[in-house]
């Protein structure tokens, strides 16, 4: 296995009408991490995003109509491995992800397949309360003791995938409603995947509100369990390499 | 006009109705059958009232309208099952060919630009953005 300071990184950065923050995202990972590639894949927004994006430089996927985060995470995938990158770094486009922390996810690839970079690991202070909080650390526990590892932030967007990761993605991620956080744990762990995690601190979103209302947080708590129930009770599929050899 | 008529009549329409869908390919085969299949089982009904009457007191129904209604209402539940199900295929199938067309038009972008054009962003439909889940 390569070490992460060999591997080809690819940022992507699935954006659905993002071109008030996309900007400012991307002349950081510029000019922070000049030597990864970056993928911005414009989740079918109706605004400037993929004007914005290309003016940028970097690539673009167009999605002809808005899949949701799980299908434009697997578009990013198989580019990847089309493009013959090693690892992919989801980054959120509305700027809460500070791209200084993408070097410490990868180089956690060193040991694992899958690091995440979890809000709640004594870094910054990101805090939610109520039924999120609730549904937050139930997934969490559940989690960690599938992963063997301890996980205190998965639903976390902001996530490193390692090769072995990256191939089983392209194939498999799921792009059901929070397929991309949870279900994809889950794939990943019964694919013999490694998790863990690296404490990063959370920024203010640069343009856009988070979603904090009461009954918001009870619906996402409800599909957040159905989710795990339901991934967790889905039957073994064949492994990834005998699929796509 | 008698029940039984009106029943038969009905019974038959629908069947024509159902045939003239399939030959026009208004309608795909695995939808029709269903329909077929009622539009036949009400006419042999009808035909022979006393097999319903057999059927319902052989499954404990007192009133064999009850079984009928009954019937009816579970038929109409598997169908909107089956129709949610087909749907749910049909979304993860445009998902998957929106995932493709992405990666195309990049490539085609690519091929593009080592030519000397300078390829733009796509038009955008305003009604088009719709979140899913």
């Amino acid at each position: 296995m390569p070490s992460p300071s060999d591997l080809r990184v690819l940022v992507v950065l699935p954006a659905w009408n993002e071109a008030g923050s996309l900007p400012a995202v991307l002349t950081e990972l510029r000019e922070h991490l000049p030597q990864v590639g970056v993928l911005v894949v414009n989740d079918g927004s109706t605004d400037a995003t993929s004007a914005v994006a290309r003016a940028h430089g970097v690539d673009v996927l167009d999605l002809p109509f808005n899949v949701g985060v799980g299908g434009a995470m697997r578009a990013g995938f198989r580019y990847a491995i089309v493009n013959g990158y090693d690892a992919v770094v989801q980054v959120d486009a509305d700027g809460q992800h500070d791209p200084r922390d993408v070097p410490r996810l990868v180089s956690g690839l060193d040991g694992a397949d899958i690091v995440i970079g979890a809000r709640f690991a004594d870094v910054g202070d990101y805090r939610v309360r109520g039924p999120r909080w609730w549904a937050m650390s139930v997934l969490s526990r559940v989690l960690s003791r599938m992963a063997g590892a301890r996980l205190t932030d998965t639903t976390s967007g902001f996530r490193a995938s390692g090769p072995r990761a990256v191939r089983t993605f392209a194939v498999r991620y799921p792009a059901e409603y929070l397929g991309d956080t949870i279900e994809s744990l889950v794939i990943a762990v019964r694919e013999g995947l490694t998790v863990t995690q690296v404490g990063v601190a959370m920024r203010e979103r640069s343009a856009g509100q988070p979603s904090h209302r009461p009954w918001k947080a009870a619906v996402y708590l409800l599909r957040a369990c159905l989710a795990l129930l339901i991934a967790l009770t889905r039957s073994r599929q064949a492994p990834v390499e005998a699929v796509t050899a | 006009m008698s029940g039984h008529l009106f029943a038969l009549v009905s019974a038959l329409v629908m069947l024509v109705f159902m045939v003239e869908l399939l030959r026009r390919r208004r309608l795909r085969e695995k939808y029709a059958a269903l329909w077929i299949a009622v539009a036949f089982f009400v006419m042999v009904g009808v035909i022979f009232p006393h097999m319903l009457e057999g059927l319902a007191s052989l499954v404990g129904v007192t009133l064999p309208v009850n079984l009928v209604f009954a019937g009816a209402l579970l038929l109409l539940l598997l169908v909107c099952i089956q129709l949610s199900a087909e749907l749910s295929t049909s979304e993860a199938e445009s998902q998957t060919l929106a995932e493709e067309v992405a990666l195309l038009r990049n490539r085609v972008e690519r091929l593009e630009r080592s030519a000397g054009d300078e390829p733009r962003p796509p038009v955008v439909d305003p009604g088009a953005g719709h979140p899913p889940g």
